[in-house]
């Protein structure tokens, strides 16, 4: 018989709080408050730095006092500044989406609705090649060894390269708009999703395979049975990978049709008429689209994997 | 009430008048987890001798891994007191007094069998020549001489132990932790190496820890076994060997080895260890 | 020319053939086990060519649209000046500089955060969030503040290859297991010796995963950074501008350079992962 040994006992009273607040302080979403509202804080830091030197002249020009507090604002509101400061990125963004009908020219969301048509449309027809290209491969031994180094190697080719090349040569065979930019979008987000899936497909153990054989199962018995589901988790990590590329592919396929349409179009107009804060409204608002993508093929992952029993 | 009566008469007389290496007094220990507190060790008393050969046994969860990582300070008591060499485990740390050989070999995969045995000597600042001369010393106690050049992977489960082994003998500590060393090795190799151990501290002769949930391991290694048992981690029994210091493994055959076995399931079963 | 084209197809069904042949052979030694592995992809891919002259050939299709293969190959070994100009600029400019700044940063600041858990918590899920927005973007911003010639380009690819390093070797330094700091604690190892001895070999692998992928991403953001804007040298300018001018074999040509520089590029970092990491599993080939 053994007596229990006393616990440490802190102070009183405190106990509930301390710990709850040192529950607060460990937490991950905390730590990405604090980091970001650092970023912030430099962001304002380097915009009136930056700034400044444009500013002291138009002072100096002008022949007029400055304050510190002045300088503070104006080098916060420049029209074109070397750096604008968070707040003027997201009036803009907001003076372009809300202030302005989602049909005119000057609208971001008419210019995202066309980046990410394109996006959607190439990654759907990327990843459903992709997959198919992937059961041909772990399937067919001579697809396997003659076609699979290509798809490795094509990895680490600039592939997103041809992209002004592909626009242009399908413009002058008469395809123009959606169709070229969704093609390259097919074409980066294809690679990913094949070489994802063969893993996926190749995943389950030896003995798994083997049970298979013992039931005397077909190849597509065992292929919609075990292989599809053991690759189910590859498929989502490729998607997120392919979504991200299929948007950047987008962007770059609009720059070389002369810059008329999409966010890509808005980053070059941008950096031709030297509108900073425009650039950085568009380089925002695909950023954000990015998240929201990558954010939605996360989610359509955990639902489809807690509907296979996996852990939370 | 943590300690049972010995057989030895002397056995408290005796144990004063050579040093204590461990010393644990009311020793508790108590983790904060998710499903509530949890007393690995509870009011632990002993006091662990030079040269003495003590082997820890009980199932999982009686605190006899968590009391060796509370010598080697790699955790902090809740309660009571523990001295090593009397000091605090963290001084005895600090002063590198004791080696400790862990459950898998934990040797690094991109150095040689004699860099991996220099691990110590190089972060404690031993020269260079002393270094080769202690490596090629422990190596040749755990019989590895030949293998220095080799990688990790090139041997195999048993050796590379013995490699971890020539690793914790290389530097000058006298107190020698040893948390279930062989468990995942197979039972020809464990004799073999058990033999190999007892011929090593009788070399030596070193204070060795040595937790083990091997019944015959245990009766045919030490000259003391401590039974626990779980919930709380408490210990139920201490049993000074009887057996001879000179053991072949034909004595785990012997009617005295038998008896000490059976009084060791006795202390198991009184701890309800196996329900 | 439709002999042209009949000819092609014939060879893409030999060659299809011999393939599947030679990949249903099981030879005894490792060396022609290895020569098939190679002459497989080799002679698919030599079938693709082959296809593709037969095809622009046979259906007369524009050389302005898809220039069959032979008028590329002539065309790059008559631009070679202009080509090593372009590579010169992009690659061992833009690209070499830029990987080297932004994975030495990537580095650098996953030490220094790697003494504080916080900082980790912070900034790790914001650089797997960075990596995967369009960061190609950045490049009209970089052309602003940086000019138009090379430094702008390898700002972009400092940014590229910064996080990708920084995750990686994050998740490298806290590699090593419990078993292997735990030994460290009972040597009473300092800092900067568990770090030096134990975890910086022990991220390796890692370290080095980041390397390959940041060698296509500074490629690719180099050459498209060029796009928004550069002097009149770049790999990216050249594509742009023949693109304009409608001389597309000599964009093909261009990109022939773009594919041999990335896979050389890979491949030294691979060679290098090879010796560095010789100790593991995946480089040994598996054997645990």
């Amino acid at each position: 018989m053994t007596a229990s040994a006393p616990m440490a006992a802190p102070g009183a009273g405190s106990n509930a709080s301390t710990a709850a607040f040192r529950r607060v302080a460990e937490s991950k979403t905390f730590a990405i408050l604090v980091v970001v509202l650092a970023i912030i804080a430099i962001w304002y830091a380097f915009t009136v730095y930056l700034n400044a030197p444009w500013q002291l002249d138009t002072y100096r020009r002008d022949g007029q006092e400055w304050t510190a507090m002045q300088l503070a604002r104006d080098t916060m509101a420049q029209e074109r500044p070397v750096l604008p400061s968070p707040h003027q990125v997201v009036a803009e963004i907001w003076k372009t989406t809300v202030d302005v009908r989602p049909s005119s020219k000057r609208s971001l969301v008419y210019h995202g609705w066309i980046t990410l048509s394109s996006t959607l449309l190439g990654f759907v027809i990327g990843t459903a090649l992709g997959i198919l290209l992937a059961v041909s491969i772990v399937h067919n031994r001579a697809m396997d060894k003659s076609v699979m180094p290509w798809v490795i190697a094509s990895q680490t080719i600039p592939i997103l390269a041809i992209a002004p090349m592909i626009i242009v040569v399908l413009n002058a065979i008469g395809l123009s708009g959606l169709l070229p930019k969704a093609l390259i979008s097919t074409y980066l987000s294809f690679f990913p999703v094949v070489v994802g899936m063969v893993k996926g497909f190749r995943s389950p153990e030896a003995i798994q395979l083997d049970l298979m054989r013992t039931y005397n199962a077909s190849t597509s018995q065992t292929f919609w049975k075990l292989r599809w589901p053991s690759a189910l988790p590859y498929l989502f990590t490729s998607m997120k990978v392919a979504v991200a590329i299929s948007l950047v592919g987008a962007i770059v396929g609009e720059m070389p049709t002369g810059a008329v349409a999409g966010l890509g179009a808005r980053l070059l107009a941008g950096s031709y008429y030297g509108q900073t804060v425009q650039i950085w409204a568009a380089l925002f608002a695909a950023a954000a689209m990015a998240a929201v993508l990558v954010a939605l093929v996360g989610i359509g992952q955990r639902l489809a994997l807690a509907r296979m029993g996996a852990r939370p | 009430m943590s300690m049972q009566a010995s057989p030895s008469p002397q056995g408290g007389g005796e144990r004063n008048a050579r040093a204590s290496v461990v010393e644990a007094s009311g020793l508790g220990l108590t983790f904060q987890t998710n499903d509530g507190p949890v007393q690995a060790l509870s009011n632990v008393d002993l006091a662990i001798g030079k040269g003495e050969f003590v082997s820890f046994i009980g199932p999982s969860g009686c605190g006899k891994t968590t009391f060796l990582r509370v010598i080697a300070d790699l955790e902090s008591p809740t309660s009571g007191t523990v001295r090593v060499n009397g000091m605090s485990p963290e001084e005895a740390r600090r002063k590198r007094a004791y080696g400790y050989v862990f459950q898998a070999a934990g040797l690094y995969p991109w150095r040689t069998i004699e860099r991996n045995v220099a691990l110590p000597l190089e972060i404690m600042g031993y020269p260079k020549q002393e270094q080769r001369e202690r490596i090629k010393r422990t190596l040749d106690l755990v019989n590895l001489t030949g293998f220095e050049k080799k990688y990790p992977w090139q041997l195999s489960g048993g050796m590379q132990q013995r490699a971890s082994i020539a690793r914790a003998l290389a530097f000058d500590a006298d107190l020698l932790l040893m948390d279930e060393p062989f468990g995942a090795l197979d039972e020809i190799v464990r004799d073999h190496l058990n033999e190999q151990l007892l011929e090593l501290w009788k070399r030596t002769d070193k204070t060795i820890c040595f937790v083990t949930h091997s019944i015959p391991e245990a009766v045919y290694l030490s000259t003391r076994i401590v039974v626990m048992s779980p919930r709380p981690g408490r210990v139920t029994d201490v049993i000074e060997s009887t057996l001879p210091r000179e053991r072949p493994l034909g004595i785990r055959e012997s009617p005295e080895f038998l008896a000490i076995a059976h009084r060791v399931r006795e202390g198991l079963r009184a701890g309800h260890s196996y329900e | 020319m439709s002999g042209i084209l009949l000819g092609a197809l014939l060879f893409w069904a030999c060659a299809w053939a011999l393939n599947e042949w030679l990949v249903r052979q099981k030879p005894a030694s490792p060396a022609i086990k290895r020569l098939i592995g190679i002459l497989v992809p080799a002679i698919f891919g030599i079938t693709i060519l082959v296809i593709w002259e037969g095809i622009v050939r046979g259906f007369n299709v524009p050389t302005v649209l898809l220039p069959p293969p032979s008028m590329i190959w002539t065309r790059l070994v008559s631009s070679l000046p202009t080509l090593w100009a372009d590579f010169r600029q992009t690659f061992l400019k833009a690209v070499l500089i830029g990987y080297a700044i932004g994975c030495l940063a990537g580095f650098v600041v996953a030490i220094v955060i790697d003494r504080s858990p916080f900082l980790q918590r912070g900034l790790l899920p914001l650089g797997n969030f960075v990596s995967a927005l369009p960061i190609v973007g950045v490049a009209p911003i970089m052309v602003m503040w940086f000019g138009f010639d090379w430094p702008s380009k390898a700002a972009v690819v400092i940014v590229m290859t910064f996080f990708p390093m920084l995750v990686n070797t994050v998740q490298g330094l806290a590699s090593a297991s419990p078993i292997d700091r735990d030994l460290m604690r009972t040597y009473a190892a300092s800092y900067w010796q568990t770090l030096f001895k134990l975890r910086l070999p022990a991220a390796a692998p890692f370290i080095f995963n980041a390397l390959k992928i940041n060698s296509t991403l500074a490629l690719i953001g180099a050459i498209v950074a060029e796009f928004f804007g550069t002097p009149i040298v770049g790999m990216g300018f050249r594509i742009s501008t023949e693109v304009g001018r409608m001389n597309i074999d000599m964009v093909w040509a261009e990109i022939a350079v773009a594919a041999l520089a990335g896979s050389v590029f890979y491949g030294v970092v691979t060679l290098v992962e090879r010796v560095a990491t010789f100790w593991h599993p995946s480089v040994r080939g598996g054997r645990a």
